[in-house]
């Protein structure tokens, strides 16, 4: 019995030292891999929502579309190779990068700094977002009307934490987007917590019909692509920082804003404006 | 406590081994609490599947035919549907055409999440619970019956007194697995939103970007709960050993 449960810690032992091993083996791959394994391959693999109306979602026949897949397919153009996307979710989108399954990820991703810590995201930030509510009309007037109410929400969102800790609100947090929203039209919630850019698309819909989004946006925080950590300062961070800088001073987000029919965001025409060089020289 | 949170602060700083729930008051409490709800989540959702299947291997032996079709209806239903299908059905379907009262903007209804993971799970495993336990009351010889029956037993009385407590000996190795695997399944329920230990797992890694870590936490709660609970049905089934029978 003894030796049976030492020989089964040390197994344990050595599962976890070999797990270990693994991951700061592929944490100390040279930079550049990935461009290069890109252009051989001659396809880009990026990982993006398919649920996260109109950014990325599947369209009436099962197709991935959405404004972050046609920035996908800008990248991929650039490069002059093939487009394949990938479906994450925000709870495991950063270990698909990790874990190589995927060359980018374009994900509505907030740029926070504990995420900075497990993938590199390039500046320029290309979007913005904060939170806010969808809730029934005239019930919720202020953040603090949360107080002990429970509110619904996506699994794996930041501002669950947040909303809980400062408002006091009950978070029931569900998988997908699809339960949450049909919990807040079952009434099993007082609202649904999430990104102020995608309820303004929900609302501008017609599908919710006697909903509004009642309160101040909170915690602006602005949005990152993602690359592999150890690419961030080789070619592959360096280009997608330049293709979000022309994104930004070009129009193009502005353009496929409109395409999508995003609430045009103030955040693109001030970064456009800082961006643009002044070119006197030129003249 | 304090070097227990220091140490694993420590670990974190040095190695990036991130066990946010060892250091840090918030994600413990949650920590505890999702341990919590799944600890009451497994012990009442087994008690139900055990109360569900006692009673529906007796009605299967009944002698209404309404209440045996009744039964081999509920089991068919139960054991060919996935049980994840299930919970969705009972939590997103069920609990609309159920009851509820207005709380102030939001309906609150008198089988909440909680009870609605219970029942279903309850129901899933108990299907496979009334054919465990008619595996065991078909082992109980036919002259044990008549004995029991030329003693003046009724039919319910000879199934509490004398062909239960026989088949529940019979049947407690198939038992003890179906429990195991209900004790897994339990996880499930953070599809409806109930807050036991895989959602509260789930909270804590994306909101700390330490999945590997809290997935070696999962791994280990579990692999715990399920020893415990083996290890309590041996006991029980050694200690219920009749020398001479099984």
């Amino acid at each position: 019995m003894k030796q049976s449960i030492k020989s089964l810690v040390h197994t344990a032992l050595c599962a976890i030292v070999l797990a270990s091993f693994a991951l700061t083996a592929t944490q100390a791959n040279a930079a550049n891999d990935r461009f290069m394994k890109v252009m051989e391959r001659g396809k880009l693999v990026v990982g993006v929502k398919a649920d996260y109306k109109p950014w990325g979602y599947r369209d009436s026949n099962g197709k991935l579309v959405g404004m972050e897949i046609d920035m996908a397919q800008d990248v991929a153009d650039a490069l002059g190779v093939k487009l394949e996307l990938v479906p994450v979710q925000s709870s495991n989108r950063m270990q698909f990068l990790q874990q190589g399954k995927i060359d980018l990820m374009i994900a509505t991703m907030s740029d926070r700094s504990d995420r900075r810590k497990i993938v590199g995201i390039p500046e320029p930030n290309y979007y913005t977002s904060g939170t806010n509510l969808l809730a029934k009309k005239g019930l919720i007037k202020q953040w603090s009307d949360l107080k002990g109410k429970p509110v619904c929400g996506k699994q794996g969102a930041f501002y669950n934490k947040i909303v809980a800790k400062r408002y006091g609100a009950k978070v029931v947090a569900f998988v997908n987007n699809a339960e949450s929203k049909q919990a807040l039209r079952d009434g099993k919630c007082v609202g649904w917590v999430y990104d102020d850019s995608s309820i303004g698309s929900d609302l501008a819909s017609g599908q919710w019909e006697g909903y509004e989004m009642p309160l101040n946006s909170e915690d602006d925080n602005p949005w990152g692509l993602a690359v592999p950590l150890d690419e961030m300062n080789g070619i592959w961070g360096n280009l997608m920082a330049g293709m979000q800088y022309r994104w930004l001073i070009s129009g193009r987000l502005m353009e496929l804003e409109k395409k999508w029919g995003i609430q045009p965001t103030a955040f693109l025409q001030t970064q456009a404006e800082k961006l643009t060089p002044a070119r006197k020289h030129l003249k | 406590m304090e070097f227990f949170a220091e140490y694993f602060r420590d670990l974190y700083d040095t190695t990036g081994w991130n066990f946010v729930i060892f250091y840090e008051q918030y994600e413990y409490d949650r920590f505890l609490e999702g341990m919590w709800v799944s600890i009451k989540l497994i012990f009442a959702s087994l008690l139900f599947s055990l109360v569900v299947g006692f009673i529906g291997a007796w009605a299967q032996g009944a002698k209404s035919r309404i209440l045996r079709y009744g039964i081999a209806g509920y089991i068919q239903l139960f054991r060919n549907t996935p049980p994840f299908v299930q919970i969705l059905f009972f939590y997103f379907v069920l609990g609309n055409l159920t009851p509820s009262y207005d709380a102030g903007g939001y309906q609150v209804g008198y089988i909440e999440s909680f009870g609605w993971a219970v029942i279903s799970l309850g129901f899933f495993a108990g299907a496979f619970n009334v054919e465990i336990f008619r595996s065991g009351i078909e082992a109980v010889p036919e002259s044990t019956r008549e004995a029991a029956e030329a003693l003046g037993y009724s039919r319910l009385m000879s199934y509490i007194h004398v062909i239960f407590p026989l088949a529940f000996r019979v049947c407690l190795p198939a038992l003890n697995n179906n429990l195991v695997n209900l004790l897994k399944t339990t996880t499930l329920a953070y599809g409806i939103a109930v807050p036991e230990m895989m959602y509260t797992a789930n909270q804590i890694w994306s909101d700390n970007v330490n999945v590997s870590e809290m997935m070696i936490v999962l791994f280990i709660f579990y692999v715990g709960l399920v020893a415990v609970l083996v290890y309590g049905m041996h006991k029980w089934e050694k200690k219920m050993k009749i020398p001479g029978y099984g």
